[in-house]
């Protein structure tokens, strides 16, 4: 128990979306170094919850890095001050006894704090559902192999399909931007054979939720591809750009019966 | 799910055409920077060379030359504007509540002063109009551009504020360029070191030509 930690967390609280939310000083006593951030979340809450006070809300699911559930902007940096790793598998012996830790939500107008670090990202699921999917009915699974894939083009789907959708991107980026999460939607599908009949309508429509949902614009900072935990890359972006201008230049006016590309 | 948005509402379609208009923009301070060396060029035959380039200017295509650059230099300044502008207003809105802290991984002083930076050289531009096109500020004589350009940066005050301008017009260039390809859908892991180093190398040229005029009068190098 020599290496335990004390802590100093100054936590984003909120009561709910309509309450105006503040910072509030809790204190975390006897921390383990192996613990995970959101274990050490689980024990300040077990403290909170016995002084019959209400606990700290914070969304997880998987706790294993793989469902993008987790979301917290820890000391000024989505996921904390780790590289590509999620808060869920951040430890604390990424911190160092008697540290000052500071504890946000995701910030931006498309994402409204629910209750404490909790946000709303169904503006992910609007993107998603706008074009994020290929609706070829496939029928039984294919051979293996049965459909050429380059090699490369495979691994770039691969890396894209990567996103788990977190959000970090958005939380990370000064304008609040989801180009990074859009761009990973849409290059994951939009490299794959399956993907390209609707490839240019995925990528006009998904665009056009992502404006609805008003989220910001890239100005090509890099936070994002900095902060993501799946090492996304920027050149999704610049692939979505492409995509975009093609498929703005070729989009036939919408006739009864389909659009068409 | 939203209809989808025409091009120029779009974000995608604001980016591009702030891209579009930037090359535009950057041929057009390349141009002119190419144009201003002859500042180092020797007087022969009683004319400038830089006077001689200017009467070139305001006379070639029957005079209609100068007047389409303008035109064309006009508009996409103004789009260029324009979306930096509805841009600008898209991502302040898109963060209504600001962090409390904020650690900075990938930007640089260059993309975080973007806005800054379009909006001093835009002021420049409108001094340097005023200063050395219509001459409503200091000594000025029409068609004698070498002797305008020298008297004008004689002065410590205007040498300063084109000096500050170019310094911004640097981390304009250095994140524009490189920003404007990605916006155009031109990265590739083949050509990525070379477009930065583009950009880099496009904003020294311009920026470092541009600096060393006003530096070279005022060290009495060039002198009327
Ligand atoms: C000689 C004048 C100028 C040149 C050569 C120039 C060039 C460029 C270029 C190449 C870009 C990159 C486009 C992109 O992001 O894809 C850019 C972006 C931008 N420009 Fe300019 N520009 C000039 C003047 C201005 C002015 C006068 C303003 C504002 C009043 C301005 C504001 C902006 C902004 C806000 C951006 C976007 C920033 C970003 O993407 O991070 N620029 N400019
Ligand atoms: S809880 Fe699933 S990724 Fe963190």
């Amino acid at each position: 128990m020599s290496h335990d930690m004390n802590l100093t967390l100054q936590v984003w609280r909120q009561k709910n979306a309509k309450a105006e939310g503040g910072f509030q000083t809790i204190k975390a006593q006897a921390i383990s170094p192996d613990m995970s951030f959101l274990e050490m979340l689980d024990v300040v809450n077990e403290e909170i919850i016995k002084d019959g006070k209400d606990p700290i809300a914070f969304d997880h699911d998987c706790r294993e890095g793989i469902c993008g559930t987790c979301s917290m902007v820890i000391n000024g940096r989505p996921h904390g001050p780790k590289e590509r790793t999620t808060a869920c598998q951040l430890h604390m012996r990424s911190f160092k006894d008697g540290d000052a830790i500071a504890i946000e939500p995701w910030r931006a107008k498309a994402f409204p704090v629910q209750k404490d670090l909790v946000v709303d990202r169904g503006a992910f699921d609007r993107i998603i559902a706008a074009g994020g999917f290929i609706s070829a009915p496939t029928g039984t699974a294919q051979d293996a192999n049965g459909l050429p894939i380059a090699k490369e083009n495979a691994d770039l789907a691969m890396d894209a399909a990567a996103c788990i959708g977190c959000g970090a991107c958005v939380a990370a980026c000064p304008n609040a931007s989801a180009m990074l999460f859009v761009s990973a939607k849409v290059s994951h599908l939009g490299l794959l054979p399956q993907g390209q009949p609707e490839r240019f309508i995925r990528v006009r429509d998904m665009v056009a939720q992502m404006d609805a949902e008003e989220f910001g614009t890239c100005t090509n900072h890099g936070e994002c591809e900095a902060a993501c935990p799946k090492g996304i890359s920027l050149e999704n972006i610049a692939r979505m750009n492409r995509d975009y201008l093609k498929g703005k230049l070729i989009e036939r006016p919408a006739v009864a019966g389909g659009g068409g590309v | 799910m939203p209809k989808e948005a025409s091009f120029l509402a779009s974000s995608i379609g604001k980016k591009i055409v702030m891209a579009v208009t930037g090359i535009m923009l950057v041929g057009f301070v390349v141009g002119h920077m190419a144009g201003n060396l002859q500042l180092y060029l020797p007087a022969h035959g009683g004319e400038h060379p830089l006077d001689a380039y200017g009467h070139f200017l305001r006379t070639m295509l029957h005079g209609a030359g100068i007047w389409i650059a303008r035109g064309g230099l006009l508009v996409a300044a103004l789009l260029h504007i324009w979306a930096a502008v509805t841009l600008t207003k898209m991502n302040m809105e898109a963060r209504p509540v600001a962090y409390k802290e904020v650690k900075s991984q990938a930007s640089t002083l260059a993309s975080r002063s973007m806005r800054v930076s379009g909006f001093i050289v835009l002021s420049f531009l409108v001094f340097h109009l005023l200063h050395l096109t219509l001459g409503k500020i200091g000594p000025f004589e029409e068609g004698k551009v070498f002797q305008n350009v020298v008297q004008g940066f004689q002065s410590p005050v205007i040498s300063g504020f084109y000096i500050l301008a170019m310094v911004c017009l640097f981390g304009h260039l250095r994140h524009g360029v490189w920003s404007m390809l990605q916006t155009l859908g031109l990265s590739h892991p083949s050509y990525n070191t070379l477009r930065d180093r583009l950009a880099f190398g496009v904003a020294l040229l311009v920026v470092g030509a541009n600096i060393s005029f006003p530096l070279a009068v005022l060290a009495g190098f060039v002198k009327l």
